[in-house]
């Protein structure tokens, strides 16, 4: 057993961080403030190859392996959470199409999504339907060849931006996913404002009214939207999720041995003091084990190992649940310098929250994970 | 054709501890699998037979018992030879 990332990872490594660095970590506070990733921004990424991170070569990505997917989410998300999700829902989509779209999907969109000239949006949940998946309201019907949409999205992030949108609907009763595109009649899009955390992801209510879409506009069968489709594609979400809960993870952290370094209280800088000490050794061991478990699961997801799915249930909950205490820690390190938004802590602390909502909340996992114990015990 | 089924065996048997499962008994109907199980099974029969599950291969008939699954990895299996 080797655990150690190759030399090109270590290389990759030090690209993303430095692009973190001086690209985003100095707009993250302007991001969440106006509830928005600029243009620029985007197009920064996107100039980068990193909204074609996850697609293969031949469409022009930038075919990277898993474990370093997870490298460069990781770093991102110790920048700013927004712009994290925005890889996470693009790639969501992306490999969606390539898993599951047909070759003629695969050549139009992909080439297009590595670019970053389309955007994809991930649109599961409804005002109705969160956990319950398979009670998705939306409905399909086939009408002379053509599949007619009608049901209300919720909570779609970057679904004010994207120009794809992967759908999941109920064709006679069975899950199915259409990718629907953002200009087709009979689809609105209405942005939500006023979230606590990641609030650049740019979320948006989905409307669709009587929307025609081609009968080809089906990703995977009729009735595996959510077996295989959805899955796959939460898969992947889950896992840049977790990387990037480590990452933000990672920036409370640095934050707090910054402060606690300079901060004088008593006398005596903090960092002097126990309890403190206590809050960091806390946050430095969960850190690292929790991207021991990303590593993991990306570690078999690059072997195609069929664990890689619990692995990554595994991990995402881990490493969200911590994040939550890490960045509870790192506000009460901060005093009251840490309730305002002077300091990044605050964004933190609301960004960590989310974590253990989307893709899964922490109870889900908590009811898979435990199954899965049973089962094999 | 055994060796394909011993392997198949050996996968399922994590789901199926309790059970033992018949060459032609229906997997989805015993109620032991959650909604991972097909993600799973694809995964390990792309691995462990180097093939790719295509969208037209997605019928539940070929994944339903024991003997429907080595029967689809060997029509698969011929095609990569056949190519
Ligand atoms: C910032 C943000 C971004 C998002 N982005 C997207 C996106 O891009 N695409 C998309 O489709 N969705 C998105 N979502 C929605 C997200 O996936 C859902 O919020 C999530 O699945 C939970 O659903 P819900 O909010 O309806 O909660 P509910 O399912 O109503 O659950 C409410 C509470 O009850 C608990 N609960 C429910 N059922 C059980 C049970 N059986 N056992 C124990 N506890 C249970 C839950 O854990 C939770 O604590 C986003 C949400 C947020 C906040």
């Amino acid at each position: 057993m080797k655990i150690e990332l190759s030399s090109e990872q270590k290389i990759i490594k030090d690209q993303f961080k430095e692009f973190t660095d001086k690209e985003i970590i100095p707009y993250a506070k302007q991001n969440d403030y106006e509830e928005t990733v600029s243009k620029e921004l985007i197009c920064k990424v996107a100039e980068k190859g990193y909204l074609g991170s996850m697609i293969p070569k031949e469409y022009g990505g930038m075919g990277l392996d898993m474990v370093s997917i997870g490298i460069l989410n990781e770093e991102i998300g110790r920048g700013c959470s927004s712009v994290r999700s925005l890889l996470t829902v693009h790639g969501m989509v992306a490999l969606a199409i390539l898993r599951w779209g047909d070759k003629k999907k695969r050549d139009y969109w992909l080439p297009k999504m590595a670019k970053g000239e389309v955007i994809g949006a991930f649109a599961l949940t409804e005002p109705e339907v969160g956990s319950d998946a398979k009670s998705v309201k939306t409905n399909a019907l086939l009408e002379n060849n053509q599949y007619v949409l009608n049901g209300t999205k919720k909570w779609t992030t970057m679904g004010q931006i994207a120009d794809i949108f992967l759908v999941f609907a109920q064709c006679d009763g069975k899950p199915t996913a259409f990718l629907v595109e953002r200009s087709t009649p009979g689809f609105s899009i209405q942005p939500i404002k006023g979230l606590l955390g990641a609030r650049a992801s740019m979320i948006a209510e989905l409307k669709f009214e009587d929307c025609h879409v081609p009968e080809d506009s089906i990703i995977g069968t009729v009735g595996t939207g959510l077996t295989h489709v959805a899955l796959s594609s939460l898969d992947y979400g889950r896992y840049t999720i977790a990387c990037g809960c480590v990452g933000l993870g990672q920036a409370c952290l640095e934050a707090s041995i910054r402060y606690s370094r300079k901060r004088k209280q008593f006398g005596a800088p903090l960092r002097q003091n126990q309890l403190i000490q206590k809050m960091i050794t806390e946050m430095f061991v969960d850190i690292k084990a929790a991207r021991l478990l990303c590593y993991n699961a990306g570690y078999l997801k690059d072997v195609g190992d069929p664990d890689s799915i619990m692995e990554t249930w595994n991990a995402k909950y881990f490493a969200s649940k911590i994040v939550n205490k890490i960045s509870s820690d790192t506000v009460q390190i901060h005093g009251a310098n840490g309730c305002c938004s002077d300091y990044p802590v605050e964004r933190y602390f609301r960004d960590a929250r989310i974590n253990e909502i989307i893709e899964g909340t922490t109870q889900m996992h908590e009811v898979l994970i435990a199954t899965n114990a049973f089962r094999n015990y | 054709m055994e060796e394909i089924k011993g392997k198949i065996k050996v996968f399922l048997s994590r789901f199926f501890r309790k059970h033992e499962l018949g060459d032609d008994e229906n997997i989805f109907e015993l109620g032991f699998v959650n909604s991972l199980f097909a993600m799973q099974l694809i995964m390990f029969l792309e691995k462990e037979f180097s093939i790719r599950v295509e969208n037209k291969d997605m019928d539940l008939n070929n994944f339903k018992t024991i003997n429907s699954t080595v029967s689809f990895i060997e029509s698969k299996m011929n095609l990569v030879e056949a190519k």
